[in-house]
């Protein structure tokens, strides 16, 4: 298989637009360009067209009126964006994800890790572990929520959830329902952990992989002892790279959290991310897509930010990563 | 593999290359190509039928696909193709409307958004000589500026169906106030049963019905806030009563519009549509009994919320004529098919008067004694009230029932959204 493979890499360098004297090898370079487009060029459209067009024409939007339309008329400024970043619920949204944020990135980070370590350890059935906890990755959110909702943790005396504290006398807990104490917050933040454990997992399995295992023997004859010493003074730093990637990806998803919240609880005003609420104002029955897309913009600068803060404090990118 | 092929075949590599990204090309315009749901082909020349497409959200009973169907395909003027939408049919539709590749012929709700954007045409002609066959409220409800742009195609009322054995054994009358059906929720708890289930969000789908049973309405016929008054606020709180007292079933595996909980012996009492009412007679016989949403006191009376479903034609269909006159054919000259719709799935009261008198399975049981409440007491949707001030109102009712908050705070907020709104419509 690796001997095939290799054949087919191709032996220079795609350079499109770069043009050689000399006629045969010309006609080898036009051919390559060709075939760069073909394989390119529906990728590239289906950007231009699903991504960088919505974008931009979102920001066209976002200065009009726009109530059920897309081809607005009525300019109005910057008062869409001064109106929702006045808009108390806006702004409870961003509240909203905060407490998520803060929830689901340390423990998805340190779960993940944790259970790369175990993997990693395990002598036998590695590849079986590897598959058992990465295969929730290939669940639809959409479908693990409903399983959430309906069976696990619904409120009524058959679920689950209150199945199993009924045997300890635990009266039924309308999981998510109540407001106070919020338990909503145990479904929600447990559907996202079974779903994306696996994927940051494997993650992590690739970066451990990576540390060169001189590292570890150098150690062992300096003494380390073997466990939290060298987890922290040899894996933990070598895996920075990964690290920093499954931070920055894992506050990007839970920024773009919106299936499991829309599919347990819906678009409530005590627990909604913003996501949900801006689905809500523009895409729901209310279509006012002037406010929406100002949302949407306000939000994708938020992220443009935190996630370049993010890379300054950890130095994501740096050279020697 | 590819690099020991002989260099002949390249070419052939090379068109089987560009052909295969041509058809997936193809397959995937084609694929994004606005599925309209109408019938393909069949172009406008030579006289040929034209196509309309019809699009419904899911009902919830056996049969009613099927049922729409079969009146599209009797239909003999034009292809008719029905497309039926689970899920979020409010947003497909949404969106839907924002091009002609949407519906030409749809069920909804009328809001004066869909107007003033220019997405209804309005339906006067085809109404005209029957108009007098409807009722007021299913024709208010559809009219703007004196124009009609639906027709009703069903109306469903939303009331407190209970088991009787469950009431008696507790002693307890079926409430004539807010207070009484608080009180009777919490009696009629136990650890095994809830008194009532208003829905899994606490209770949302009471803040009209308790804002009517208050003398309040969403807005007064001045287009003003008509739900800024201290009775509605303590009409409001006794939701919240109702949800702090624990009497209130959450977290039901299916929702309030379905009479899955009441059904399952879960509660003694459940707020629903009268469309239940086949389901809920097969499974609890006789053992079942009505009540309108009780008055907050002997000053005001109960309410129904009388909702539904009401056809319209697209302002963006190629056919608005044709689309119209399906319409009609429908909705005003098909009788049978428009009885079979309104009683031979779920129950539904027949917008049409004439129907409605003779519609046999309507007159006896709870069904009569719904139909009745809703006579009396029902309240149909204010087309002026448009899903923002609707988000607001919902915002208020989830901080007043859920979280405890002050109604009267709460109420002051909900009127700055719809004040806003409303000066945003009206000027």
């Amino acid at each position: 298989m690796s001997s095939s493979a290799q054949d087919v890499v191709p032996t220079e360098p795609v350079a499109a637009g770069k043009r050689r004297v000399g006629g045969k090898r010309q006609k080898g370079i036009a051919g390559t360009t060709r075939t760069f487009w073909l394989f390119v060029g529906p990728f590239v459209a289906g950007l231009l067209i699903f991504s960088y067009l919505p974008i931009i024409w979102s920001l066209v939007l976002s200065f009009f009126e726009a109530y059920n339309t897309v081809t607005p008329s009525k300019f109005v400024g910057l008062q869409n964006y001064i109106d929702m970043l006045t808009d108390r619920n806006f702004l409870s949204s961003l509240g909203t994800f905060t407490v998520f944020a803060v929830f689901i990135v340390p423990l998805t980070f340190v779960m993940s890790l944790a259970l790369a370590l175990l993997v990693n350890q395990v002598k036998v059935a590695k590849a079986f572990f590897r598959s058992v906890f990465f295969l929730p990755t290939a669940c639809s959110y959409v479908v693990a929520s409903l399983i959430w909702k309906l069976s696990i943790f619904n409120g009524v005396r058959f679920g689950l959830a209150n199945t199993v504290l009924s045997w300890f006398g635990v009266e039924n807990i309308a999981w998510l329902s109540t407001v106070d104490p919020p338990w909503y917050w145990i479904p929600i933040i447990s559907v996202r952990l079974w779903l994306q454990l696996g994927f940051y997992m494997i993650l992590f399995i690739a970066g451990l992989q990576r540390i060169n295992p001189s590292l570890y023997e150098a150690a062992y004859v300096d003494g380390a002892k073997p466990g939290w010493q060298i987890f922290r003074y040899i894996t933990l730093p070598q895996l920075r790279a990964t690290s920093v990637s499954v931070l920055i990806l894992n506050l990007i998803a839970a920024y773009q959290a919106f299936d499991e919240f829309y599919n347990l609880i819906g678009n409530v005003n005590y627990a909604r991310p913003p996501l949900v609420y801006l689905y809500g104002i523009s895409l729901g029955s209310i279509q006012d897509l002037g406010h929406g897309s100002a949302g949407a913009l306000i939000l994708a600068v938020i992220i443009m930010i935190v996630t370049q803060l993010q890379t300054r404090v950890f130095g994501f990118g740096k050279a020697g990563d | 593999m590819p690099a020991h092929v002989p260099n002949a075949g390249l070419n052939r590599r090379d068109l089987l290359k560009r052909a295969g990204g041509l058809a997936a090309l193809a397959a995937f315009t084609a694929a994004c190509g606005g599925n309209t749901g109408r019938p393909s082909g069949g172009g406008g020349s030579g006289g040929a039928k034209v196509n309309l497409a019809q699009w419904f959200h899911q009902y919830g009973e056996a049969g009613t696909q099927q049922a729409a169907i079969k009146y599209a395909k009797a239909y003999t003027d034009a292809n008719v193709a029905v497309q039926w939408t689970p899920g979020d049919y409010g947003s497909k539709l949404a969106s839907g409307l924002l091009s002609s590749n949407g519906p030409d012929v749809f069920e909804s709700q009328l809001n004066i958004g869909m107007v003033k954007s220019n997405q209804v045409v309005p339906l006067d002609d085809i109404i005209a000589d029957v108009k007098s066959d409807f009722s007021e409220g299913d024709l208010a409800t559809n009219t703007i500026d004196g124009k009609v742009y639906g027709i009703r195609m069903i109306v469903d009322p939303q009331v407190i169906y209970y088991r009787k054995s469950m009431l008696d054994k507790a002693g307890i009358k079926p409430p004539e106030t807010i207070d009484d059906l608080v009180a009777a929720a919490k009696e009629l708890t136990t650890d095994k049963v809830k008194g009532i289930f208003v829905g899994n969000d606490g209770g949302n789908a009471l803040g009209g019905p308790a804002l009517w049973s208050s003398g309040g309405t969403y807005l007064t016929d001045d287009k003003k806030p008509g739900f800024t008054n201290d009775r509605a606020a303590s009409a409001l709180g006794k939701l919240h009563q109702m949800y702090a007292d624990k009497s209130v079933l959450l977290g039901a595996p299916t929702d309030w519009w379905d009479p899955g909980a009441i059904n399952q012996g879960l509660v003694a009492m459940q707020w629903i549509g009268m469309w239940a009412v086949p389901g809920m007679v097969k499974a609890l016989g006789d053992d079942l009994g009505v009540f309108a949403f009780p008055a907050l006191d002997a000053q005001s009376k109960p309410a129904v919320y009388s909702g539904g479903w009401t056809q319209f034609v697209s302002a963006k269909s190629a056919n608005v004529d044709a689309a119209k006159k399906f319409v009609k054919w429908l909705w005003i000259d098909q009788a049978e098919f428009q009885e079979d719709w309104c009683l031979n799935y779920g129950f539904h009261i027949p917008p049409r008067k004439s129907l409605a008198a003779k519609a046999a399975k309507l007159q006896s049981g709870v069904a009569a004694e719904t139909v009745k409440l809703t006579t009396e007491f029902g309240h149909t949707d204010n087309p002026s009230w448009t899903p923002k001030m609707g988000t607001a109102f919902t915002d208020l009712l989830t901080n007043v029932i859920k979280k405890g908050a002050d109604p009267s705070a709460e109420i002051t907020k909900a009127e700055k959204t719809v004040d806003q709104e409303l000066s945003r419509l009206f000027g």
